[in-house]
Parts: C-alpha cells; structure tokens; sequence
C-alpha cells in the first residue's frame, strides 16, 4: 500500500505520557455519555477507504441496513482516505479520539497492533466469522498473540496479456490448474517480443511488495523467524530466483520494457491498450480499469502468476481488514456490526464493488465470482495459495523497505547493480535496520 | 553602424527575454491545461498511447460523476470559509504586528524575528499530536474553527515577514511630514500608511488564503465529520490504495478545486503587482 508514513519516526513525542490513567478514563467517559443518547442509543463510527464507485455505494448500502435492522446501535459512515491514512489514525489514536471500526490493511496494522492501539479480537468475533475466514488469512492480522483485523479483501498478482498477441505467438495459455512455471514465462515473453511490442512490461515504481510477494512461489521469504523470535534476513537462491528473472528479461533478455521500472500499473495501461507491451504483471483490481479505458475491441485476458517448482502458486497478500480501536467503549457491539458486514452475501457484493477476492470461503464459493468474464473465476481459483505476505509482521520493514530494498531492487533491475551488492545491501544493511527495532 | 549594432543586440536581447518568459508561462500553464483537457476526457481516451490536447468525445460525465459520489460543494464551502477566515485573521494580526517590528527596534522585535525564522523550519510531524491534543482539550476537533485558528497560526509567520517587508517599503519621511502638518498617530496610520500598505496587505492575504485553501494534513487529521471535510481532503478520496487513481472525475474535481485561485487572482492581480513590488524594493 502506498501511504505517507512521515509521522511514523515521530513518535518518540510524549504524547500518551501527557495523558495519566486518570485523564484517559475520564476521556473513555465522556466519550461513553458523547456516545449514548437518552433513549441508550449508541452510536459508532465507522471509517471506510472504499474509493471506487461501486464500492462505496455497497459500503453506505450496508451500514443503512444495518442501521435499519439495528436502530439502538447507529453506525455513522465516515468517508477515510488511503492517501495518509497511516499518519490520521496514527494521531487519532494518541489524541484518543479514534474511529470506532477501522478499515485498513494488514501491513498497516503492525504498529497499531503492537502499541495498543486497537483491540485484541480473539473472543470478540462470532464463531461462524472465524470459521469462515482460513487460517492463511487470519495469520496476516495476526501479531504476537492477538488477531488485530479481520481480513476481508484481498489482491493477488495476476497477468493482464493481450489475448490477439497471445493467440498470434501460438503460446500456451496457462490456466490456475496448469500455470506458467518461470521459466515457460520467460519463453512466452521471449516469443511475444516482437519489433514495437515487449513480452512484458514490469510496473516497478514501487518494487518490493511486488518483488517479495512473488517470491513466496519460489519459497522465497527473506525475512527468518528464529527461536527466539527474532527476524533476520536472508536472501538465498530461493530469494533470489524471481528478481533474476525480472533483471534478465530488463537486461539481458531484452523481453521487458526499461521504460516501465519508475512506472506505477495505471502508467502501463496506455502501452498495454497501443500494443507495446503484450503482458502486464498487475493487482487483480486493475480489472476495473482495463474494463473503462481499453479501446473498443481490444481483447485482453487475465492469467495466473507463473509458478515456481512443483507448480507452487503461493504469493503473499496484505488483505484488507477491519478492526475496532482499543479506545472503543462497545467493542462488542462493534463486533456484531463487522460480523453483519461480513455475512458471505455482504463480502460478495464488497468484493466486486472492489474488483477484489474476497477471504471469506463462503463468498469465495458464490457463483458470483466464479464468471469467466474479466477474469473472476481465475482469481478465485488461486484464492487457496494465497498467504500472508512475507514481511508484513515485522517490526522495522517501512524503513527497510524506503531506505533500502526499494533503490536496490530499482537499481539491480536497472542494471546499475549485480546481485552480488544487492545481496550485501538488503542482508547486511538490512539485518542492521532490524536490529535496531529488535533490542 | 556602431548604433544599429546596439540596437540589434538590444532586439535579440529583447527577443531572447521573450522567449524566456514564452517557455516559463509554458511551465505553468500546461499542467492546468492538461488538468482541463483530461477532466473533459471519457475513460477509453484517458489511456492511449497517442494523447490528445483535445478530447475526440468531450464529456460531462467527469463532473457528474465527481458531484455524484463526493460531496464537492460543502467541501468547497468548508475550504472557503476557513480560507477566508484564516487569511483575514492572519493579515489582521500580523498588520500591526509587522508595523512595530519594521518601526520600533526592541527585544520583542529581534525574538518575533526569531520566532518568524524558527518556525518555517519546525517540522509538520512535530506539531501534529500536540497540536491534536491541545485542540482536543479546546474541544475543537473536528470544527472549522478549530482548523481555521491552526491556519492562521500556521500562515502568521510568513505574513507577518512578508508584511514587516511592506512597511519597511513605505518611507518613514511620509508619516514624519504627516506629523509636521499636525496628524496625530491614529490620523498617520489610517491616512498615510494603511493605504500605502494596501497592495502589501492584499498579497499577503492572498498568500494566506491559497496556503489554507490548498492545506491537506491538518484537515485530514482535524476533520472527522464528512459535512466539514475540504476540498483537498475530498479530492484524495478519488484515489485509492497504491495510488490508483480514479483519473477523470479526479481531473474534474481538481479543476474545480482551482476556480476560487484563479477568480481572485484575476480581480486582484493588478493590486498584487504592486504589493510584490513594493516589498521587493529596499529604500
């Protein structure tokens, strides 16, 4: 997720040392008597990030039943924002004045988790919710001891490829059964690459999540939990097998275009619809946007990521979640509202109002997200290889990843660097970083 | 000859100079045209490889797509309202302020001088929890008022440089000559120096105004009512996890977002001019 995370350093202020238990009570009172009406109606709010269209019609759509069907619990809808959403509920919460139920995603969550920020859900959640949402999924909010979201979307990394190129080189189309190993992508975009058009076009504006999620299927993880819970990073063949990929199709391959290492995905579009670029690797949602922009006629398809050995799909996700602040006085009530949100039929209608997987094995069974069309049913189908991704727990990763994986892996696809120094880079320096956050 | 010579190079100075300010009025002003010709633009011509300056489809569809999902015009009026309140606060107490550091050399002068240089370097990350809780004991959180005394706090420093700067402009002999013909103090500051003042405090405000206007942090942080949110709070919520932007009615909501700069750009340029330039002069 691409946030401002400038207050991140600055918390070092003696903001919550400003606030003794005492003040801190009266506040979680007054907030109790702001909170409840006369006639014991209490009222709660919930932040949402959905932004698109769709969705944000479903979210309103959702908290009005609600409201409707639970008059003595009235949810407020709050439009949020995923531009600086960090650093606003970063203030919020040591302010004390926090949204009730909070939409995120889990590689936000760490330090609103380990600082006590928001609420330990364990116990909290109905049964039928935690039965319903995989253990996989579960892991990605969970730190230390505690579940601090519920994760409820997800986004894998899929192919968009245009299906005339596709068709025209004679390639094998690959199937969520039966995907493209790495090796057999390298080929294919070695045969789509033509005079005016590459094999593939890597958006690698922002190059870790994408880098290390991938990974996963490689059995790639990097960062190494030992026994006495602390991580340190490796990075060792397994590591090393997709980046070297991506450097030999930019490099020496010449398969992939240069031009899209500082692009983000929405950039690769107009390439991607003009024929330049046969295949993009892009989040799941960018369905949306091929759907509204692509030219009429333009026929593109979306294929799973290429597997690595044993046809291992894994790739990490950071799903995203909802979570109720600590500082909340109804957590239980708050709790019901996120398990009516969640229902399989309510997860159903978020997820494609997001163009997203749900988690939920109930919603990922609807028949709904099981249409060929814009490839719904091939995201599903990779929904069980799906796993938390690799770094999202660890404590120090924002640093790590702005000061160094970012302008390694960009300078390594950029050719200026081998994977020698790439290595030294993010073990050595990185293992520094970690360091500091694990005294 | 010696004389058409001079006059040539004179031409191509003139030329070159023309060219310059040619390239720079480019600089600026692409990116609004850009911004207008993507907000008329319908989806499929928004990702082509062979843009166009004018769109082949000109569509509405931006706009009512952007009144349709975000409140634009109660944002629009929150932004006015705390721009306009902040800019008047602002150059209301700054004005008198600027007139006794730039007149009377004393202590309190220097440390206002000190306070102006400090806080433009005073990072945002430091201000921002303390700055949330003092509001929150004011019980100001999320209420216009609340993000309009930050505005002013925030814009002081700066009037009140700019300003000092416009009353060093306006020459001391003019109130002495006042005070010769037998004005009093309050005559001299409402006859003489106010209306030299004005271009400087028109700027200023307008400074101001655009500083709060355009201000996105504190009101994301501050505002937590959708009906007090401003403008370029609403304008991030067409945006949305890893920067994917919703492009056209983004394109449309931001153009919008321009109009009040431009209006007042417009009717008060003239005064500006002169505001920039008597502060710019050292007498």
């Amino acid at each position: 997720m691409r946030r401002r995370h400038f207050l991140a350093g600055a918390l070092a202020a003696p903001a919550t040392a400003a606030l003794p238990p005492a003040a801190a009570l009266l506040s979680a009172c007054s907030a109790d008597r702001r909170r409840r009406s006369a006639d014991g109606t209490i009222t709660l709010r919930f932040q949402s990030l959905a932004w698109q269209q769709e969705s944000i019609a479903v979210n309103k759509q959702l908290v009005a039943e609600w409201n409707a069907a639970n008059p003595k619990i009235r949810v407020s809808y709050v439009q949020g924002s995923w531009t600086g959403v960090h650093d606003q509920l970063l203030t919020a919460f040591e302010g004390g004045e926090p949204p009730d139920i909070i939409h995120d995603a889990t590689d936000d969550l760490a330090d609103f988790a380990y600082g006590g920020s928001l609420a330990d859900l364990t116990g909290l959640l109905p049964r039928r919710l935690e039965e319903d949402i995989p253990q996989e999924s579960w892991g990605t909010a969970t730190f230390g001891d505690g579940i601090y979201g519920v994760p409820f979307l997800q986004e894998p990394r899929m192919i968009m490829a245009n299906r005339a190129l596709l068709e025209a080189a004679r390639v094998r189309i690959p199937t969520a059964r039966d995907p493209w190993s790495w090796e057999e992508f390298e080929e294919v975009a070695g045969r789509l690459t033509r005079k005016g058009t590459y094999g593939v076009a890597w958006p690698l504006k922002e190059p870790v999540s994408a880098t290390l999620n991938l990974s996963l299927s490689t059995g790639g993880r990097l960062f190494h939990r030992g026994a006495d819970g602390k991580v340190t990073i490796r990075f060792d063949a397994a590591e090393q097998a997709v980046p070297a990929v991506i450097h030999r199709q930019l490099g020496a391959d010449r398969t992939g275009s240069r031009t899209t290492l500082g692009m983000g995905g929405s950039d690769t579009l107009p390439g991607f619809f003009g024929g330049k670029y046969a295949m993009v690797p892009l989040g799941f949602s960018y369905r949306q946007q091929l759907v509204q922009q692509a030219p009429k006629g333009f026929a593109w398809t979306v294929l799973p990521a290429p597997a690595g050995p044993g046809g291992d799909q894994r790739q990490g996700v950071s799903p995203q979640t909802l979570s109720i602040a600590e500082d909340c006085p109804y957590k239980e009530e708050a709790a019901r509202f996120i398990d009516f949100f969640l229902r399989p039929r309510n997860m159903v209608r978020l997820a494609r109002g997001d163009w997203l997987l749900p988690t939920g094995t109930r919603a990922l069974a609807d028949p709904a997200l099981h249409t060929r069309e814009h490839g719904w049913a091939t995201g599903t189908a990779l929904a069980p290889a799906l796993r938390p991704a690799p770094a999202q727990t660890v404590r120090g990763y924002p640093e790590w990843k702005d000061k160094i994986a970012t302008p390694g892996l960009q300078e390594y696809y950029g050719g200026e660097i081998g994977m020698e120094e790439l290595r030294d880079r993010l073990v050595d320096d990185g293992n520094l970083v970690l360091a500091r956050y694990q005294r | 000859m010696k004389r058409t010579g001079t006059m040539g190079t004179r031409r191509t100075a003139r030329a070159g100079q023309y060219l310059a300010l040619l390239c720079y009025l480019a600089f600026l002003v692409l990116p609004f045209l850009w911004l207008m010709s993507t907000a008329f633009k319908p989806p499929r011509e928004l990702a082509t490889l062979d843009p166009r300056w004018i769109p082949d489809h000109p569509t509405l569809d931006n706009f009512r797509q952007a009144f349709d999902e975000q409140p634009l015009l109660q944002a629009a009026a929150n932004s006015l309202i705390a721009a306009v309140c902040a800019a008047v606060i602002a150059v209301a107490l700054a004005t008198p302020m600027a007139y006794v550091m730039a007149r009377h050399r004393s202590p309190l002068s220097r440390a206002a001088t000190g306070w102006v240089v400090v806080s433009q370097a005073f990072p945002l990350v430091l201000v921002i929890i303390p700055l949330f809780l003092i509001l929150k004991n004011l019980r100001l959180i999320d209420s216009l008022a609340g993000l309009v005394a930050v505005y002013v706090v925030w814009a002081l420093p700066f009037a009140l440089w700019m300003l000092t700067g416009y009353v060093r402009a306006v020459p001391r002999e003019l109130e002495e000559a006042a005070a010769v013909d037998g004005a009093g103090k309050a005559r001299i500051l409402v006859s003489v120096t106010a209306p030299l003042l004005a271009p400087g405090i028109v700027a200023t405000a307008l400074f101001a105004f655009i500083t709060s206007w355009n201000e996105f942090f504190f009101a994301l942080v501050l505002l937590k009512s959708p009906e007090k949110q401003t403008m370029p709070v609403i304008l991030t919520h067409f945006i949305g996890a890893e920067g994917v932007a919703d492009l056209g009615p983004l394109a449309a909501a931001a153009l919008l977002a321009t109009i009040p700069s431009l209006v007042l750009f417009a009717v008060l340029q003239r005064r500006i001019t002169g505001g920039v330039l008597a502060g710019a002069v050292k007498h």
